[in-house]
């Protein structure tokens, strides 16, 4: 199971190293955000609870576009069948997926993050950062596994982009809501408050409860 | 029946609408987890009548969200003045929650293969039918008390309100129950139906009838 979790997961890095669609794609998305951020709210910079939800919705949004891709490339080039007739654990896929995309969305953040406390945010970052990094990497996981699930039930479907976001949406809504809770004191305009730890006790609940999920039903979503 | 209990000496007669609304929400979160169990069935059994009944109870479960929307901002219109108020995190989970399953029929249409569309809208009930209960208790977190309880609402009042709620939630549940077999009977019905005709017809391609349907073919 590892091993093959490892094969697909360095096939799907390579893919992105090679093609680079959904990364550069997903970064420029975030920055483009933050200028409609501006111009839509009409303030230079933001802090507290509509710094958290700017940053929040804007990386949720971003999500999305990479979860409509993440199974593209096996539905047009046949990867689906090929891994089908490999005699592996089918749940190796869904584990690969999660983590290529959990390892995306992080790589998207490097990049947003410092770009949202350069265009928009008010109080400074560095005494945010190991409260939102900690936020950050709980949103992330829940993102992963409910996108994932999400992108392999709709790559089947005929309007699969359309299916993506009205499927993820409503589910990652406990996300934002965590994750923004959370943030909200830490970018606080007197100076970072504390991380709330009962909001980042629910996102860790919502991840392991939606992994368990994902993982209990992806098996059904892969057999023709 | 709602006309036993006493008129809340508050909210006068408006508060009538509370032995609708209530155990409507209370029968169609119900509905949506026992989706959420047929299809569970469903899968381990790849029976369609699972399906079928999965499909059934979350359809009309939708059907009853929407009285349940309405009737409630009815009632908050009447006592809070507003038509949604968005601090109240009961309203609001039940929102997502009828978002969320809004795009089961759309799912099922956009899926061609019977078995395939059959696998994956049981897929989406149980993932679904998770997040219902999962959701109710991260709003509780952020609890707001504007929203009556129910279980403040009946046990607080004289016994004759208790008793008229409890004989409304089972009213509805039998309703619920009532409509679900009529739907399942009358699908049963339509199925048998044409393969009799395609019996009569003695083709194996007997067109499919008109009109689209996203519903579960036995």
């Amino acid at each position: 199971m590892r091993r093959t979790v490892a094969a697909l997961l360095a096939k799907d890095l390579a893919l992105e190293l090679r093609t680079r669609e959904s990364v550069p794609a997903m970064v420029l998305f975030t920055v483009t955000t933050y200028v409609i951020f501006h111009f839509g709210l009409d303030r230079n910079s933001v802090d507290g609870d509509l710094a958290a939800g700017v940053l929040c919705v804007t990386l949720l949004f971003a999500a999305i576009l990479g979860i409509n891709r993440l199974f593209v490339a096996e539905h047009e080039q046949g990867g689906f069948d090929g891994f089908l007739l490999a005699p592996v654990d089918r749940t190796a896929l869904f584990v690969a997926k999660a983590i290529g995309l959990f390892a995306f969305l992080c790589v998207v953040e490097l990049v947003a993050v410092p770009a949202f406390a350069i265009l928009l945010l008010g109080p400074s970052l560095t005494q945010a950062l190991p409260g939102l990094v900690a936020v950050l990497l709980a949103a992330n996981a829940g993102i992963a596994v409910v996108g994932t699930l999400v992108a392999a039930l709709a790559i089947q479907t005929r309007a699969r982009d359309l299916m993506v976001p009205l499927l993820a949406l409503p589910l990652l809504v406990p996300v934002v809501l965590g994750a923004s809770r959370a943030t909200a004191p830490l970018f606080a305009a007197g100076g970072a408050g504390a991380l709330a730890g009962n909001w980042m006790a629910m996102l860790a609940l919502y991840d392991l409860l939606f992994a368990l999920i994902a993982y209990a039903v992806f098996d059904f979503l892969l057999e023709d | 029946m709602a006309f036993y209990a006493p008129t809340d000496a508050d909210q006068g007669i408006i508060q009538k609408i509370f032995y609708v609304h209530v155990p409507m929400a209370i029968v169609a979160l119900c509905g949506f987890i026992a989706g959420g169990i047929f299809a569970v069935m469903h899968l381990r059994t790849r029976d369609r009548r699972w399906d079928m009944r999965s499909y059934v109870t979350i359809h009309l479960s939708i059907v009853l969200a929407v009285g349940v929307l309405l009737t409630g901002s009815i009632w908050a219109r009447a006592s809070w003045g507003q038509w949604f108020v968005w601090d109240e995190p009961m309203l609001v989970v039940f929102l997502i929650v009828f978002l969320l399953y809004a795009t089961y029929q759309p799912l099922r249409f956009s899926i061609e293969d019977p078995e395939k569309q059959s696998r994956y809208a049981s897929v989406f009930a149980i993932t679904a039918g998770a997040f219902v209960p999962l959701c109710f208790g991260a709003v509780r977190m952020a609890e707001n008390l504007t929203h009556p309880q129910a279980g403040t609402m009946t046990t607080s009042g004289p016994s004759s309100v208790t008793i008229t709620f409890l004989v409304s939630l089972v009213g509805m549940s039998l309703l619920f129950v009532t409509l679900c077999r009529y739907e399942m009977a009358s699908k049963n019905a339509t199925s048998k139906l044409r393969s009799l005709r395609r019996r009569l017809a003695g083709d194996d391609d007997f067109p499919l009838p008109a009109g689209r349907s996203a519903a579960p073919q036995l």
